[in-house]
């Protein structure tokens, strides 16, 4: 009885170990890459790891093809390095010794890339899946470019300092016009020049006979000297 | 009722507001984008620190003579370039309009060099930065194809904002985003000269100190950057054997001569504004000084940025060997560090040749990455914006950096605009008809107008053709004539006299013979030796052509026959205008003398002009 046990343990394992070898039909090298990926974080690959990975490809394949049955003593795995790379392959769970076609095992992984990488706290880029290459996801453009509103606001700021002095500079000219006018008429007035203070033409008044009023004389130091 | 007394303009002119802003302007109009991408890598491909040698040299006996005879000139003769060559002798006014012409064409390719520099500026408000990614392809297979064989930092440069044609005959289309830029930067630039220096000397005080707190910002920012010791370190090392090569002399003395804006009109211009008692001596001095001070001091932070690239770059090219030696050998992760790479590279080698043959690994060195000089336009957009992509908060950093080279092409952009501002307002003509704001406006809308053909798709060749022949070659030669109409036409003795009236004591030995011997000389042997090495080296221009084969590296080119004839053209026009004017008045003499009434040409000095 046991012999017969372990005869037919060694048979599936040969059987295995000729599904599962690198380079085989229908196998994919996966490499992970965890220490890039999580630095101190990382967790170190041990046979529950591989358990885990089992498990997302036979989840893979459940959901890829609805009427599948795939167990995860489907999934094969061999040449564990310690890189953290291995070659799996996906026996048919209703024949025993054929392997699923690589090609529905890549469209499996393809669909639920995105849950098998967070599985493993990874990305495209740490978990890899040598043959299948991942699709780009194209870069977020929002509606209208940032730097159109950029210099929306810096064009508007200098344009309204163009027109604030040019207004400012127009203004000023029409004031030196107007000065510049205004001492000509009284140029024009004054041409024949009468010395007035206070309305009495000073030849009027007789200075010499004044009295100097000592209030109004300190009144000198009342203005700032220039 | 008294009339307070008005205080009078002596002649009408403006006036500085106060002395500090005067050599801010001066220092502005030196100081600028040269100042921080031309020295930094002259000192590099010249040996380092070993360059200073000529640079001092080249700076105490060309430089600061040569700047102080032109401050002295304008403020002797308070008027700008055109009526100051006119007052020393009719037939030196062609210098003055070689220095207006030099001015103009100047004006017109170096705001646009501002245009990119803006747009830079506006585009670095994104996140992430949009030279940072490359763009899809259209299917969205993969990458676009010329972004993924250069960089992303190179495809965002000559394809989004030069969008670069492959040839300099290939006009190419108006980037319409490259003109809405050019007129914002003419506009700003109209903004801050609409009346002349009243204008520009408020803004000074921003765009000329603002560059020196961003470059202390970087430059701690520098230091504290892994690998920012190599690079200073590959800057400043000397190699005193480089001095040996009659290149590295002739490098000094033109970047001398460039970077203080010589013969530009320009320092005329401002030097005419100031009242004339001012020690133009000191202020020369101070300057020149202030303007090698900068270059120095800006590139400690260029080459520690560059020294961190360069490292950078390295640890990349170390860990993609990395990465290919561990999946080739199914090593555990973080078997193989940077530290002992070599170890086991040569470990490997001698147990698995084939193998590590097969990787193809590239050679990784750090001298080969502080090796990639870059000067101009490259070292700003290429180099270090992908420096910049490096650091933490990169948009910050891309914000200042655009910033503080928009402000020094900013104050340079003044002295340029004052050079062709100033003689205009002196023509009769004009000054008594058209108030300042609009001839600013006409100036700058006629620029617009103009530099439009920079924006083409072959713009950036044609900026470099402008950069090449007139920005170079004729101040040169306005420049010498410069000096010797001021030592042998206008006499030294009572140039002597009016340096000395100004500044209050006589122009010392170091003066006389600088100005007399020493700086014509080295102006001519300057002169001879840049023709010559021009003539030599066939003009040929590096293209960016994605059909290349060797792409990405650039393709060279020879220029066509018509874009030559444009570039003698550009570079003699300005110089014609020395002998051609002297001809005119010749012309005039002679017919003159024909008649019999002829006045005698009034006897000209420095006093009169006070009156």
């Amino acid at each position: 009885m046991l012999r017969v046990l372990l005869l037919t343990l060694s048979v599936a394992a040969i059987a295995d170990a000729e599904l599962c070898k690198p380079d085989a039909q229908n196998a994919f090298k996966v490499r992970f890459s965890i220490k890039t990926a999580l630095g101190d974080n990382a967790y170190a690959w041990d046979a529950n790891e591989e358990y885990l990975f089992k498990a997302m490809m036979a989840f893979a394949m459940r959901k890829y093809s609805r009427k599948s049955t795939t167990q995860i003593s489907n999934v094969l795995l061999c040449n564990v390095t310690d890189r953290v790379s291995f070659w799996f392959v996906v026996t048919d769970s209703s024949r025993n010794v054929t392997t699923v076609p690589g090609s529905e095992v890549e469209a499996a992984i393809r669909m639920n890339r995105h849950r098998i990488n967070n599985a493993f706290l990874l990305s495209d880029k740490t978990l890899q899946f040598l043959k299948i290459t991942s699709t780009l996801s194209p870069p977020v453009e929002p509606s209208t470019p940032v730097w159109l509103i950029v210099f929306g606001v810096v064009l508007c700021l200098i344009v309204a300092g163009i027109i604030f002095l040019v207004v400012t500079g127009i203004r000023q000219q029409k004031k030196k016009n107007k000065e510049s006018t205004e001492r000509e008429t009284l140029e024009e007035k004054s041409e024949v020049t009468v010395t007035v203070e206070n309305g009495i033409p000073c030849e009027a008044l007789d200075l010499k006979a004044g009295h100097i009023n000592g209030v109004f004389a300190a009144d000198d130091e009342r203005f700032t000297s220039l | 009722l008294a009339v307070p007394p008005e205080i009078p303009k002596e002649d009408g002119r403006p006036k500085w507001d106060n002395k500090f802003q005067y050599i801010l302007s001066c220092i502005g109009f030196a100081v600028g984008l040269g100042n921080v991408w031309r020295f930094p890598y002259l000192c590099q491909i010249h040996g380092g620190g070993a360059f200073l040698i000529p640079y001092f040299i080249a700076l105490i006996f060309e430089g600061i003579p040569l700047l102080h005879l032109e401050l002295a000139l304008g403020q002797c003769l308070r008027k700008g370039s055109i009526g100051a060559w006119n007052t020393i002798s009719p037939y030196l006014g062609g210098v003055g309009a070689g220095s207006w012409m030099v001015s103009v064409l100047v004006s017109l390719y170096y705001n646009t060099v501002l245009t990119w520099v803006m747009w830079y500026f506006i585009n670095s408000f994104q996140e992430p930065l949009p030279w940072s990614v490359c763009p899809l392809n259209e299917n969205r297979t993969g990458l676009n194809t010329e972004c993924y064989e250069s960089t992303a930092v190179n495809y965002f440069w000559y394809r989004k904002t030069l969008n670069i044609t492959p040839d300099v005959t290939e006009s190419g289309t108006l980037q319409w985003w490259l003109i809405l830029c050019l007129a914002t930067c003419w506009a700003i630039v109209y903004l801050c000269t609409i009346r002349g220096i009243e204008t520009t000397g408020k803004v000074i005080y921003v765009t000329a100190i603002f560059p020196y707190l961003v470059l202390t910002i970087f430059l701690i920012q520098g230091l504290t950057l892994p690998g920012a010791t190599d690079g200073l370190a590959y800057l400043f090392t000397p190699n005193l054997s480089t001095l040996k090569n009659p290149h590295v002399w002739l490098d000094a003395a033109t970047q001398i001569f460039f970077s203080l804006s010589l013969g530009f009109g320009g320092l005329i211009a401002f030097s005419s504004y100031n009242p004339p008692k001012n020690d133009c001596e000191k202020d020369a001095v101070t300057v020149a000084i202030v303007n090698s001070m900068t270059s120095i001091y800006a590139s400690i932070p260029v080459f520690s940025v560059l020294g961190f690239k360069a490292t950078t770059g390295y640890w990349d090219c170390l860990d993609r060997n990395i990465i290919s030696i561990i999946n080739e050998f199914d090593l555990p992760e973080e078997s193989i560090l940077r530290q002992n790479y070599t170890a086991w590279i040569s470990f490997l080698n001698s147990s698995y040749p084939e193998k590590i043959a097969g990787l193809k690994l590239r050679s990784c060195d750090l001298q080969e990455f502080l090796d990639q000089s870059v000067s101009g336009t490259g070292l700003a957009f290429i180099v270090f914006t992908q420096a910049i992509i490096l650091m933490p908060g990169s948009q910050a950093w891309a914000i200042l950096f655009f910033i503080m080279l928009f402000s020094l092409g900013l104050s340079s952009m003044f002295g340029n605009i004052e050079g062709v501002f100033t003689p205009l307002l002196e023509l009769q003509i004009i000054s008594k008809s058209i108030p300042k704001e609009l001839l600013s406006g006409t100036i700058c809308l006629i620029c617009f107008l103009i530099a439009l053909c920079f924006t083409l798709g072959s713009g950036s060749y044609w900026i470099d053709i402008f950069d090449r022949y007139a920005g170079s070659l004729p101040l040169l030669v306005i420049a010498f004539f410069e000096v010797i109409g001021v030592v042998y036409v206008y006499k030294i003795k009572r140039f002597s006299k009016d340096v000395k009236r100004m500044t209050g004591r006589n122009p010392n030995p170091y003066w006389q013979i600088t100005w007399r011997f020493i700086s014509p000389l080295l102006l001519l042997i300057v002169f001879v030796a840049f023709v010559t090495l021009q003539v030599q080296k066939s003009p040929t221009y590096a293209a960016w052509n994605p059909e290349y084969e060797g792409f990405p590296m650039k393709e060279e080119k020879v220029y066509p026959p018509w874009v030559l004839a444009i570039c003698v053209l550009l570079a003699v026009l300005p110089c014609v205008f020395v002998p051609l004017v002297a001809l005119l008045q010749l012309i005039k003499l002679i017919c003159r003398s024909k008649e019999p009434s002829c006045v005698p040409p009034e006897v000209f000095s420095c006093q009169g002009t006070n009156s």
